[in-house]
């Protein structure tokens, strides 16, 4: 429980970061800036077990390592769509999401 | 006004410009700052809810490493001064439209929802022996099988990425 901070305002901030990450997800076609709207998802996800965690069940720690966890899967996610986006690019030579329909010649 | 309600609003109001102008900024590494940004005032969230630990691993882990990664690959494919295509209209009202009704309809969940803490739960102190013990413990509140999982998850990620990326033999690539 933080002082003068009620837990809505913590969840209204990581709504709408989730829904900003949605929308540009939806919106850009370069495939590393989609990969920078997954980051902010799992950034606000990150955000809500936490706050869950601190408010709401402070006896135990399971949201923070659920956050724990999140940011490790982050790692790992941002590594194999990196090595896939570098793989595309020595294939067609640029990176826009519309241009991939095929994996494969 | 208290000290930590005003850092509380700097922080939000930090996350959510930059986060709007991550997906709106037309050259790719100025929105990868501006992602740098949003993560830092995060691990400032973090602080604030007295999780120093998983502070300073999303500061060391996501904003050191994550972000450095995709800086990488975004001067490995892309010129820097390219700037994007607008979006076509259709996707951009799809978008901006999932924004607002999606946010809408959680906000208004959310906000008709009241949470309750349980009776009389006591506040443990987050401190580096109880995360070790919990993290590596196999009773209750133990999280080793996680932990085991996330290992091979990472060492699994490693693997695929080395494999994606090795260059084959009479492959003639010019880049890269």
């Amino acid at each position: 429980m933080i002082q003068g901070i009620s837990i809505y305002y913590f969840l209204i901030v990581s709504t709408l970061m989730f829904f900003i990450g949605i929308a540009g997800f939806i919106i850009r076609q370069n495939l590393i800036t989609i990969l920078l709207s997954v980051e902010l998802i799992l950034n606000s996800v990150g955000i809500n077990f936490l706050v869950f965690n601190r408010y709401l069940y402070p006896d135990q720690l399971q949201g923070h390592f659920f956050s724990l966890f999140i940011v490790g899967i982050a790692a790992a996610e941002a590594s194999v769509a990196i090595a896939l986006i570098i793989n595309i690019y020595r294939r067609i030579h640029n990176i826009e999401a519309d241009n991939v329909n095929e994996m494969k010649y | 006004m208290t000290l930590n309600v005003l850092m509380f609003y700097l922080l939000s109001g930090i996350i959510l410009t930059f986060s709007v102008l991550t997906i709106t900024s037309r050259k790719m590494l100025r929105a990868a700052v501006y992602l740098l940004f949003v993560l830092v005032a995060t691990a400032g969230f973090y602080f604030l809810l007295n999780y120093q630990f998983l502070a300073a691993v999303q500061l060391t882990l996501y904003a050191g490493g994550i972000v450095v990664l995709i800086i990488f690959s975004i001067l490995l494919t892309s010129h820097i001064s390219e700037k994007f295509k607008k979006p076509a209209p259709w996707k951009l009202w799809m978008g901006i439209s999932a924004l607002i009704v999606g946010g809408a309809l959680t906000l208004w969940t959310l906000l008709s929802h009241d949470f309750v803490k349980g009776a009389d739960v006591k506040t443990v102190p987050v401190d580096m022996h109880l995360i070790g013990n919990q993290l590596l413990g196999l009773g209750k509140n133990g999280y080793v099988l996680s932990f085991e999982v996330i290992s091979v998850l990472l060492l699994a990620a490693m693997i695929a990425a080395i494999v994606i990326v090795k260059k084959e033999k009479n492959q003639k690539s010019d880049i890269l």
